[in-house]
């Protein structure tokens, strides 16, 4: 019973396409213009022009389509979800009648306006964590924050609480997975039962696994002090980020894009 | 006569009062040289002290009264720690807990990011420290692809890329496999040997104890044996009446012994006893 095993944390693809090459700073930037743009937009035509940007990116990251269209898959509950709702709840004309459910043209052109926006909105972002890996969207994020110190935003510890978040998850799913093997070969039961006597099964595998976390916090915090941590001051990098020229181009072209596609659609 | 690197004076250590219980004297009038380029290893069963005297030797811990000094560095002198923790290493016994980047270069990089160094030289520490421990073809891999033993080595590079004088290694091996424990004790032996770093090693095997330079047998807080892997273990009552075993061969040696054959105290490996047994002509 490998439960566990498949689960894959921020789906970052290696590789050496331009898109990767970039300095994650400016793929975060790039998602953050793209979710504004995506809320400015209204009408398909826009849609068309962003829905264009974004294939254009993803052709030039040379990530496999399918990998891209997959990650749509797990919120397809809530685009299905959100046409129906647009497609009943919407005053307009109506096209037709069940009872009393009345289906209108403007339910259908909002549904299907929403579940747009929610699939580019999708598959944008995950065009960044697709093609950066955790540990450098992690140094983008605290680059992009450290201007933000001086009004109090901890941008170096939230950076290395994202590290050792990273770093810890596959260590305590193999944990939950172990101490979930030593409960059942003592008789306890995960899988059946209504949802109050599952809640209540999961309480002797989260005591231990919870017990161990706060132990293996004690430990990393001492072995981190024993290599010399003290917080972000005087701390330097393995590898510094380098904005180059790429960056300033790519920057620009989504800047224009955004700027004009926000105006005139 | 040379300034040791590492020097206990009378050093006690009691553990602060907790839940209204007396605290716990940890370590008792320690006296303790320890110089450049030695193996040491400290032996003793569990709570008998040899982890509290680890974390002395890097300022984790100091002195409830005694000193100890290291490099020429007083571990009670607060400006001082950080310099300490640069010059003394050390390496815990679980290798989960103690790796803390999602890449082995990254975590190996940790130690050099702190003192402050510059990237090119941070990358140049963590090639030689992975070539130095045989890790470097795992560069890019995540902490969680390693074995056991794997993992211990990357903590090992982790602590020698900032050049220490001196690792102390606290129980590295005791959550190893039997290879993982080899990979270890051949990998800080090496180091001992070529990059002449001083080793403080802890445990609680005795085979692990045999190619050191001296043995600390450490009981209730106190030093109460020092010597050669050979001095030490002849002591066979001594060592159990401390619940210490001696490694299978010098019991083994000991009991022929009673039998009446006649073979020297303190016989450690497997060679010197079929030496002994059927001396060859």
């Amino acid at each position: 019973m490998r439960m566990f095993r498949s689960v894959t944390i921020g789906q970052h693809i290696p590789g050496d396409s331009i898109i990767h090459r970039l300095d994650p700073r400016t793929k975060i930037l790039s998602a953050i213009f793209l979710i504004v743009l995506l809320f400015l937009v209204n009408g398909f035509v826009g849609y068309g022009l962003v829905a264009l940007g974004i294939a254009l990116v993803i052709r030039a990251s040379r990530i496999p389509w399918k990998f891209v269209i997959r990650g749509v898959r797990p919120l397809l509950v809530i685009l299905v979800l959100t046409l129906t709702l647009h497609l009943f709840m919407t005053e307009g004309r109506v096209i037709f009648q069940i009872w009393f459910l009345k289906v209108t043209w403007e339910g259908l052109f909002r549904g299907l306006m929403m579940g747009t926006r929610l699939i580019l909105l999708i598959i944008g972002t995950s065009m960044l964590t697709l093609t950066t890996s955790p540990m450098q969207l992690t140094d983008g994020i605290e680059t992009l924050l450290r201007p933000g110190k001086k009004i109090g935003i901890p941008a170096h510890e939230l950076a290395m609480m994202m590290t050792i978040a990273l770093r810890f998850i596959p260590t305590l799913l193999e944990e939950t997975e172990k101490i979930m093997k030593a409960q059942m070969a003592r008789g306890a039961d995960f899988q059946t039962g209504g949802i109050m006597q599952r809640a209540k099964s999961l309480i002797p595998l989260l005591v231990p696994l919870f017990v161990n976390a706060f132990r293996r916090a004690d430990d990393l915090a001492i072995a981190m002090e024993a290599r010399g941590y003290r917080g972000g001051e005087g701390r330097t990098k393995l590898r510094e980020l380098k904005f180059q020229r790429v960056d300033v181009v790519a920057l620009g072209l989504v800047v224009t894009f955004a700027v004009l596609v926000g105006v005139f659609f | 006569m040379k300034e040791p690197l590492i020097r206990f004076t009378d050093v006690n250590f009691i553990y602060a009062k907790t839940h209204g219980r007396e605290g716990l004297a940890a370590l008792q009038d320690v006296n303790l040289e320890i110089f450049e380029g030695e193996f040491a290893a400290v032996l003793g069963h569990n709570g008998s002290g040899k982890s509290t005297l680890a974390k002395h030797v890097n300022a984790l811990l100091s002195p409830t009264s005694g000193q100890v000094v290291v490099a020429g560095l007083d571990t009670s002198d607060q400006e001082k720690v950080w310099e300490i923790r640069q010059k003394v290493g050390m390496v815990f016994q679980n290798p989960d807990n103690q790796l803390v980047a999602t890449t082995v270069e990254e975590d190996v990089a940790f130690g050099p990011e702190n003192l402050g160094i510059p990237s090119a030289e941070i990358q140049r520490r963590v090639t030689e420290s992975l070539k130095t421990v045989d890790m470097l073809s795992y560069r890019l891999h995540s902490p969680h692809q390693l074995s056991g033993g794997q993992k211990q080595r990357v903590a090992i590079a982790g602590v020698i890329s900032m050049l220490p004088k001196c690792i102390v290694l606290d129980e590295p091996t005791a959550m190893l496999d039997p290879e993982g424990r080899n990979e270890v004790m051949s990998t800080i032996h090496r180091l001992n040997r070529e990059e002449g770093i001083t080793v403080l090693h802890i445990t609680h095997h005795m085979d692990e104890v045999i190619g050191a330079d001296r043995v600390i047998v450490m009981d209730e807080g106190r030093i109460v044996l020092q010597g050669t892997p050979r001095e030490v273990f002849s002591q066979v009552d001594l060592m159990r009446s401390l619940h210490l075993d001696v490694p299978q061969v010098t019991d083994l040696a000991e009991r022929l012994r009673n039998r009446g054959y006649s073979i020297p105290q303190g016989t450690l490996t497997v060679n010197e006893m079929v030496m002994l047994l059927c001396p060859s002509d």
